[in-house]
C-alpha cells in the first residue's frame, strides 16, 4: 500500500459506490481507499508505517515462502468468501510445509464498477480471518483494471514464515510402508461453490471448509517432527493431490473407501452431477504421511484440533514403478484413483 | 442416500460373487457385452471385475453418447457458435470431444465462440428466452433417455412462440446399435468375436421398457438382462446372465423393475414420436453408418430444427488410422490391445471416441483400471 | 450413459414441475415426462426431467432377490 496524503476528507461511499479507475492511479483516491478500506481494517503497525513495504525480524529457523492468486466465482459463498479464502489459503501452503506462518502481503486486482460494498465485505473477512488466524497483512497493493477486464476481484496473498529445526515435510519424502492420514471430510468446499452456479440450480445448506490449517499443523509437527508429507488437498481434490505426491516420491498408494469421510450432503450433489468426492476441491483439510510407527501418535494429535477430529488414516504407501494411486472400493474391488482429466464438469452420461 | 447405498453394499456383492463363482462352468468362457457406458463406469468405478471368476469377460459396449458421436457432427456445432454466431447450449460432456483441427467446444469458447453449459434442456429454452436478440441453438446428443427432455423443449419453444431457438438434434437409438453389432460379420459369420449375451440398458430402458429386447432374445439368440446401474444390480445381472447361459436359455429378463416395465414410459414415448422421425442413416463415431439408428426433427417442426435453419451439411470425419475404437466398441479388440491407448491417447488428449468421455472402455479402463494391466506384465 | 438417479419429491409446483431432494441436496424439476407423481414419491432424475417413478415394492424385490442370490453361497 502507497503513501498516504493527510487531510483527506469526504469520506468514500461504501454503501452505493462503484471502483473506479481512479482507486488504482495512484492518485488521491487511492491514497483515500487505503486509508479508508485497508488500513482501517487490516490495521496493524507495518501497516501504519505507510511504506511500500514492511521490514521484519525472523525468528530463528528456515524461512518459508508460498504465494496464491485467488479467483473464484462466486465471490460469496456459504461459509466463507474469497477475502477469508485467500488469507486461509496462503497460510496453508506455508503451514504445509510444517511452519510456524508470520506475515502475509495482499494484492488486489479489481474491476472497475465492482461495488465498494462487496470490496468492503471481501476485506473485512480478509481483515478477521487475518486475525483470528494471528497472521497480519503488512504490506499489499492495490490495481484497477477497465471494466470487462476482470471478474471483480482478483486477491493475490504471499505469505512468509518459519519452519522449526527437524522438522522438512515434502512431496517426495512418501516411502514404502508410510500411512496416509487425512484431517476430515473431503469436498465440502467444492461442493458448496458448485451449488451456488446458477446453471446447476441445487441448493444445500453445505458450507465450505475453508479454514486457517496451521494451529493444527503445530500440534501435528510436535507429535510427529518427522511427519514425511503435509500438503493440503485444493484444487483436484484428495486425488490430484495423492497423485502429485506419489510421482514426486516414485510410490504407489493404496487407499480404501471405507476410510474416507464425506458428508452426505457431498455424497449427493456428486450422485447429481456425476462427480467424484475424490476429485473435488478442500480448502481447511490436510493429507499427511508418516512412518508407520508414527501413525497413532499423529492420528491422536490431529483428532485433539478441531479441524481434525474427524481425522483418520485413509491407506498406505507401497513400491510401484506406475506410481499408481489405486482404492478399494466399499464393494471389494480395487481400481485406480486419477487425476481428472481437464476441468471438472457435471456429467449427464 | 434411499434407493442408491443399497444397491452398493460390498458384503452382498461378494455373497454374490461367491454364488457366480460356484455356478459357473469351469469348461467355457462367458463373454457378456454391457452396451451402455453406464455400466461400463459401474464395473470400472467399483472394481466389479475383481470380484468375477476369470472365464467371465466383461465386453464394453457402444452406449455412450458422447464417444459415438461423430467428428463431423462436433464440427457443425463449432460451426454453429463460431461462424453463425449462436449462442450453442450443450451439456457439459459434449465440451471436451475433440473436433477437426484441434478444436473443441471448450476451444471454440477461448475463440471467442459463446458456448454455454446448460444442465438440462429446459435452461437452454430460458437462454432463448433470455437473450432475444440472438439466436441460441441446444446442441442435443444422448440416447432415448435424453431425447424426450429434447422433445419437451421444443413444445415448450413453440408455446411461447420462440423464433430464437433450435435444436441441433443428435439423439441416436439403441436397439438400432444393438443389431448393428449382432450383424457385424465377426459376430455372426466368423464367429471370431465370442458374444455370448447382453447386459441391457438402465435408463434407456425406462423410456422404451424391455420389450424391444426379445427380438434379439429370440432372433439371435442371445440372453438380455435389463439391469440398474448400481454395482449390485450389475452383479445380479452377470448371475442371471450365467443361468441363462448354463441352461440354454435366451430370454429377456428384467432386473431393474424398480423403473422399467415391458412396455416403458408411454408419455415420454409419445412427445419423441410428435417430434421426432427416424433417419434412414446416421454415422456412429466408431461404428460408421448404421441404418435407422438415429432421429431427426419432424417438419412440422421444422422452424425449431438448427440443421434447416443454418443448412447445416455434415462432413464425414475419418479417425486416426491407428485407432482402434471401432473394434474395441464392436468387442473385438480390448483398450490395452490398441497401440495407442495411454501412449498418445489419454483422458487429456483422446484420440479415438472411447476415451473422450469417462463411460467411453478406453476412458474407463485408463482412469481406473489400467494398473491390472501392470499386473499382467509383471506375471511371468 | 445416461446418469439418473432416484430422488424423492418434496414439493409439488404448477407447470409440471416439482423440488426434490437427496441426502440434503435440493433441486427443482419438471415432470413433463411422467404422470401421477405426488409428494413423497421417488422418480429416476435425469438432466432435471423425472423420466419415469420409482416402484417401491419391486425395488424391495430386487433387493430381496440379490440378498437370495447371495443366500446360496453359504
Amino acid at each position: 500500500m502507497k503513501a498516504i496524503r493527510p487531510g483527506y476528507v469526504r469520506p468514500i461511499d461504501f454503501t452505493s459506490g462503484r471502483v473506479d479507475l481512479t482507486h488504482g492511479s495512484g492518485g488521491r483516491s487511492m491514497a483515500q481507499l487505503i486509508e479508508e478500506l485497508f488500513l482501517a481494517n487490516f490495521d496493524n503497525a507495518y501497516l501504519r508505517q505507510q511504506n511500500d513495504q514492511a521490514v521484519f525480524e525472523v525468528p530463528k529457523g528456515r524461512l518459508v515462502m508460498a504465494t496464491d492468486a485467488h479467483v473464484v466465482s462466486p465471490l460469496f459463498f456459504p461459509g466463507g468468501d474469497i477475502g477469508c479464502l485467500s488469507v486461509h489459503g496462503t497460510i496453508n501452503d506455508v503451514a504445509t510445509a510444517g511452519a510456524r506462518p508470520l506475515y502475509l502481503a495482499a494484492s488486489f486486482v479489481l474491476e472497475e464498477g465492482f461495488p465498494l460494498a462487496d470490496l468492503r465485505r471481501i476485506v473485512r473477512s480478509m481483515a478477521k480471518a487475518s486475525m483470528e488466524a494471528g497472521v497480519p497483512i503488512v504490506t499489499g497493493d492495490t490495481k484497477v483494471v477497465e471494466q470487462g477486464k476482470g471478474d471483480g476481484v482478483f486477491i493475490t496473498t504471499t505469505g512468509v514464515g518459519v519452519v522449526p529445526e527437524g522438522v522438512s515435510p515434502s512431496g517426495d519424502r512418501a516411502r514404502p510402508g508410510d500411512r496416509i492420514l487425512c484431517s476430515g471430510t473431503i469436498g465440502d468446499h467444492g461442493v458448496a461453490i458448485m451449488a451456488q452456479r446458477e446453471s446447476l440450480g441445487f441448493t444445500t445448506a453445505l458450507e465450505s471448509d475453508t479454514a486457517a490449517l496451521h494451529t493444527l499443523v503445530e500440534l501435528m509437527v510436535r507429535a510427529v517432527p518427522d511427519v514425511h508429507v503435509l500438503r493440503d488437498p485444493t484444487r483436484g481434490g484428495v486425488a490430484a493431490t495423492l497423485n502429485e505426491i506419489a510421482r514426486q516420491s516414485k510410490v504407489g498408494m493404496l487407499i480404501r473407501e471405507d476410510d474416507l469421510a464425506v458428508k452426505p450432503e457431498v455424497k449427493a450433489a456428486c450422485e447429481f452431477l456425476g462427480l467424484d468426492p475424490l476429485n473435488v476441491a478442500n480448502e481447511g483439510k490436510l493429507l499427511a504421511i508418516c512412518a508407520p510407527g508414527d501413525a497413532q501418535a499423529l492420528l491422536t494429535a490431529m483428532k485433539e484440533h478441531p479441524l481434525g477430529r474427524q481425522a483418520s488414516i485413509i491407506g498406505t504407501v507401497h513400491e510401484d514403478p506406475n506410481h499408481f494411486v489405486q482404492m478399494e472400493t466399499t464393494f471389494g474391488g480395487k481400481r485406480i484413483v486419477d487425476w481428472l482429466a481437464g476441468e471438472q464438469l457435471p456429467r449427464i452420461c | 442416500m434411499k434407493y442408491i447405498d443399497e444397491f452398493r453394499d460390498g458384503q452382498a456383492a461378494r455373497a454374490i460373487a461367491a454364488t457366480i463363482a460356484r455356478e459357473v462352468d469351469p469348461s467355457r468362457r462367458y463373454h457378456l457385452m454391457e452396451f451402455c457406458g453406464g455400466h461400463t463406469h459401474a464395473i470400472s468405478r467399483y472394481g466389479i471385475a475383481d470380484l468375477l471368476p476369470k472365464n467371465i469377460r466383461l465386453v464394453h459396449g457402444p452406449g455412450c453418447p458422447v464417444c459415438v458421436l461423430p467428428i463431423g457432427r462436433v464440427d457443425d456445432a463449432i460451426a454453429l457458435a463460431l461462424n453463425h454466431r449462436v449462442i450453442l447450449a450443450t451439456y457439459a460432456d459434449c465440451l471436451r470431444v475433440p473436433a477437426s483441427k484441434g478444436l473443441s467446444l471448450m476451444k471454440a469458447k477461448a475463440r471467442g465462440a459463446d458456448v454455454r453449459m446448460v444442465y438440462s434442456s429446459a435452461d437452454a429454452v430460458k437462454l432463448a428466452v433470455d437473450n432475444p436478440g440472438k439466436q441460441v441453438v441446444f446442441f442435443a446428443i444422448g440416447f432415448e433417455t435424453t431425447t424426450p427432455p429434447t422433445a419437451v423443449a421444443i413444445l415448450e419453444a413453440q408455446r411461447l412462440g420462440l423464433t430464437n431457438f433450435s435444436v441441433f438434434c443428435n439423439h441416436v437409438l439403441t436397439p438400432a446399435a444393438i443389431a448393428h453389432i449382432l450383424e457385424s460379420p465377426e459376430v455372426r459369420e466368423h464367429g471370431t468375436v465370442p458374444l455370448d449375451a447382453f447386459i441391457g440398458p438402465a435408463h434407456v430402458s425406462v423410456i422404451i421398457g424391455s420389450q424391444p429386447y426379445e427380438h434379439f432374445a429370440s432372433e439371435y439368440g442371445k440372453p438380455v438382462v435389463i439391469a440398474g446401474f448400481e454395482p449390485l444390480d450389475v452383479m445380479q445381472a452377470v448371475l442371471m446372465l450365467v443361468r441363462q447361459l448354463n441352461e440354454g436359455r435366451a430370454e429377456v429378463e428384467n432386473e431393474f423393475t424398480r423403473a422399467v416395465t415391458p412396455e416403458g414410459n408411454l408419455k415420454a414415448q409419445a412427445l419423441v414420436a410428435r417430434v421426432f422421425e427416424l433417419r434412414k442413416a446416421f454415422e456412429w463415431r466408431g461404428l460408421r453408418s448404421v441404418p435407422y439408428s438415429a432421429l431427426r426433427i419432424k417438419d412440422g417442426f421444422r422452424d425449431f430444427d438448427a440443421e434447416v435453419r443454418f443448412q447445416v451439411e455434415t462432413k464425414s470425419v475419418a479417425d486416426n488410422k491407428a485407432c482402434e475404437c471401432g473394434a474395441i466398441l464392436r468387442g473385438l479388440k480390448r483398450p490395452q490391445d490398441c497401440k495407442l491407448f495411454a501412449t498418445v491417447c489419454t483422458p487429456e488428449n483422446p484420440m479415438g471416441s472411447c476415451m473422450v468421455s469417462s463411460e467411453g472402455a478406453c476412458a474407463a479402463h485408463y482412469t481406473y483400471g489400467r494398473f491390472r494391466d501392470a499386473q499382467v506384465e509383471a506375471a511371468p | 450413459m445416461c446418469l439418473a438417479i432416484p430422488v424423492q419429491v418434496v414439493a409439488l409446483h404448477p407447470g409440471d414441475q416439482a423440488t426434490v431432494d437427496m441426502g440434503g441436496v435440493r433441486k427443482d424439476i419438471s415432470l413433463a415426462l411422467v404422470e401421477g407423481v405426488e409428494v413423497g414419491d421417488y422418480v429416476i432424475l435425469h438432466v432435471g426431467y423425472a423420466l419415469q417413478k420409482l416402484d417401491r415394492d419391486e425395488a424391495q424385490k430386487t433387493l430381496d432377490a440379490i440378498a437370495a442370490s447371495g443366500a446360496l453361497a453359504s
